[in-house]
């Protein structure tokens, strides 16, 4: 609407072509204080919030500090403490299952839910809320709860379970299963990358698709020779995404084994470690040097997922 | 040929059926659970209550020795309050990498991109050793602050990219007639961003009112828990007794949320697969 008034306005007419460079240089200048004005709130907040804490935190991490004494210097020691830990050698052991599990999980069902939606149904709206509400607040300790009772001895899924004559095991108790009640309800939050892979989906150019059809090609050659190709950026962000969502991963191990990461450490996803270690015996030193570890990880596979996007990632343009 | 397809929409129909009784089952049996006799709870697969009763509620309500009243407008305030420091901070912020050209602007917009990827356990504990210091342990500042000074980055991200989709001959209009760049913020800016304002506001709410580890580490007193805070409370107590009390709960704390949502689906559905939410 507005577009077209404010062409008019802005098609200069081309004169003094010397003068030009003079006014950007000044209006330059004045911009930096407004971009600085309108920039600093979040500059500030930069600092204050992000960069100072960092450099406090990788200070803190060669320190023994309990918060109420000054922290004291110890070198490296929290970092080699780590990997004697039993208990943190655990942790990394339960979230790396977790993420390699649940990941893929998510984003196959994502992917497979997209691509059922995507042939123009008339109740399309309705699915793709209903969907997506269980990612919204799938963090919720309410949730968390819900699937608590859910996957308890005599909860649903074991009732379920009984109409077929199957005794379900405890699977909040049995240390191997609790894992499994958390890798599925990630697996129940596939809303959001849905969302996005539909998104794609819908962009998608369609002569490919009837150059295939008359090639005579099969559903499953055009899913993964045409579709899976062409959605491959996509699946690239959600991949990166939910990878760094799940290492964070805290709420729903926390409730479902009440604070502890049990049954046996079964479930002691590092957020939940490093929460135990910092929050709840104050080694805050130690928890920071946790911290710095899993920013190296997270880091680590970031980097190899865009050193492998080459490979598989077709950007068409 | 048509039959094919037609016989693929009904492949996809019973697909999607199936996932959709798998997604709602859970929530349709808390829900019907929450008013059910605490002994017909876990009896049977049916949602809904044979003898329907709000006993779970009224004992729920006050079970921790605190109201849920005190919980929720705990929750509400810290939510209410985040979101509108929130969407005020990072609008201000968007604007300016969006629209103002000034010195490193390149590099200090690769850096707010790098504070997207950071987890947040990388600033937990220095966060929390600050707060301490200001002592803040045990108030709603630590939770509040950050975001008055734009601190979720994800936020400035959405706003610039729609910032970007609005002509900039509008801003050359009103800066022609004699506007500053505060006026043209507040006069031309603010109002055409206001699909990506109500984004904000909407998941601002939404995550706030679910987050649960900062308001554990950061509030200690009941008579300033939150309402997930005041629902783990109850968890932690109830262990074995009183399941109806503590899923009537659940419910009770998904409310507010879950209202937010269904007002705001359409256009929260859209948002996200435009932009590309986490």
């Amino acid at each position: 609407m507005s577009e077209n008034s404010g062409t008019a306005v802005l098609d200069p007419p081309v004169t003094e072509p010397q003068a030009a460079p003079v006014r950007r240089k000044r209006k330059r200048h004045k911009h930096n204080l407004a971009g600085y004005g309108f920039l600093a709130p979040w500059l500030i907040g930069l600092f204050a919030f992000t960069l100072i804490p960092m450099v406090y935190s990788l200070y803190l991490s060669l320190t023994k500090f309990n918060l109420l004494t000054a922290p004291q210097w110890i070198g490296v020691e929290n970092y080699t403490r780590l990997f004697s830990d039993e208990r943190y050698l655990q942790s990394i052991k339960v979230t790396l299952l977790y993420v390699v599990t649940s990941v893929p999980l998510k984003l196959a069902a994502a992917l497979l839910v997209a691509v059922a939606l995507n042939r123009g149904l008339k109740a399309l709206g309705f699915y793709r809320a209903t969907f997506y509400l269980p990612s919204l607040l799938g963090a919720s300790v309410a949730v968390s709860v819900m699937w608590r009772q859910i996957f308890s001895r005599d909860g649903l899924v074991n009732q379920f379970l009984g109409l077929f004559g199957i005794q379900g095991a405890d699977w909040i108790g049995d240390p191997r299963y609790a894992m499994w009640t958390l890798v599925l309800l990630s697996g129940w939050q596939f809303g959001t990358p849905m969302l996005i892979f539909l998104a794609g989906l819908k962009q998608l150019p369609q002569d490919l698709y009837e150059a295939a059809a008359i090639d005579g090609a099969g559903r499953f050659t055009v899913f993964f020779k045409i579709t899976l190709p062409l959605l491959s950026p996509m699946v690239f962000f959600n991949l990166v995404l939910e990878t760094i969502n799940a290492f964070q991963t805290f709420t729903p191990a926390y409730v479902i084994s009440n604070g502890l990461g049990g049954p046996i450490d079964s479930t002691l996803l590092y957020t939940l470690y490093l929460y135990l270690k910092g929050f709840g015996s104050m080694q805050m030193g130690y928890a920071s040097a946790m911290a710095w570890v899993l920013f190296a990880v997270i880091g680590l596979f970031t980097a190899v997922y865009f050193w492998s996007a080459r490979r598989w990632v077709n950007y068409a343009d | 040929m048509p039959t094919e397809k037609h016989q693929s929409h009904w492949r996809a129909h019973a697909l999607l059926l199936v996932v959709l009784v798998a997604m709602i089952y859970p929530m349709v049996w808390l829900v019907g659970a929450s008013f059910k006799p605490e002994n017909q709870i876990f009896s049977t697969m049916n949602p809904l209550p044979l003898v329907f009763t709000f006993a779970n509620y009224v004992s729920g309500w006050t079970a921790t020795g605190t109201s849920f009243t005190v919980y929720l407008a705990n929750s509400m305030t810290v939510s209410i309050c985040t979101v509108i420091a929130n969407v005020a901070s990072c609008s201000v912020a968007a604007y300016a990498f969006a629209r103002l050209d000034f010195a490193f602007r390149r590099f200090w917009f690769a850096v707010m991109l790098g504070t997207m990827m950071l987890p947040f356990q990388a600033t937990l504990i220095p966060q929390y050793a600050i707060f301490y210091q200001l002592n803040w342990i045990n108030t709603f500042l630590p939770l509040v602050v950050p975001y008055l000074l734009a601190y979720d980055a994800f936020f400035i991200f959405l706003m610039v990219q729609f910032i970007r989709g609005i002509p900039r001959e509008l801003d050359e209009a009103a800066a022609l007639d004699g506007a500053g760049h505060v006026r043209v913020f507040f006069s031309v800016i603010l109002p055409l961003l206001r699909p990506a304002l109500l984004t904000t506001t909407i998941l601002t709410f939404i995550w706030t009112f679910n987050d649960f580890l900062r308001q554990l580490v950061y509030l200690s007193d009941h008579s300033r828990y939150t309402a997930p805070l005041g629902l783990n409370a109850f968890v932690d107590r109830a262990s074995g007794s009183s399941y109806g009390g503590m899923l009537a709960m659940s419910v009770v704390t998904l409310v507010p949320t879950v209202a937010v949502f269904l007002i705001s689906q359409r256009r929260l559905v859209e948002g996200v697969a435009t932009t590309g939410i986490k």
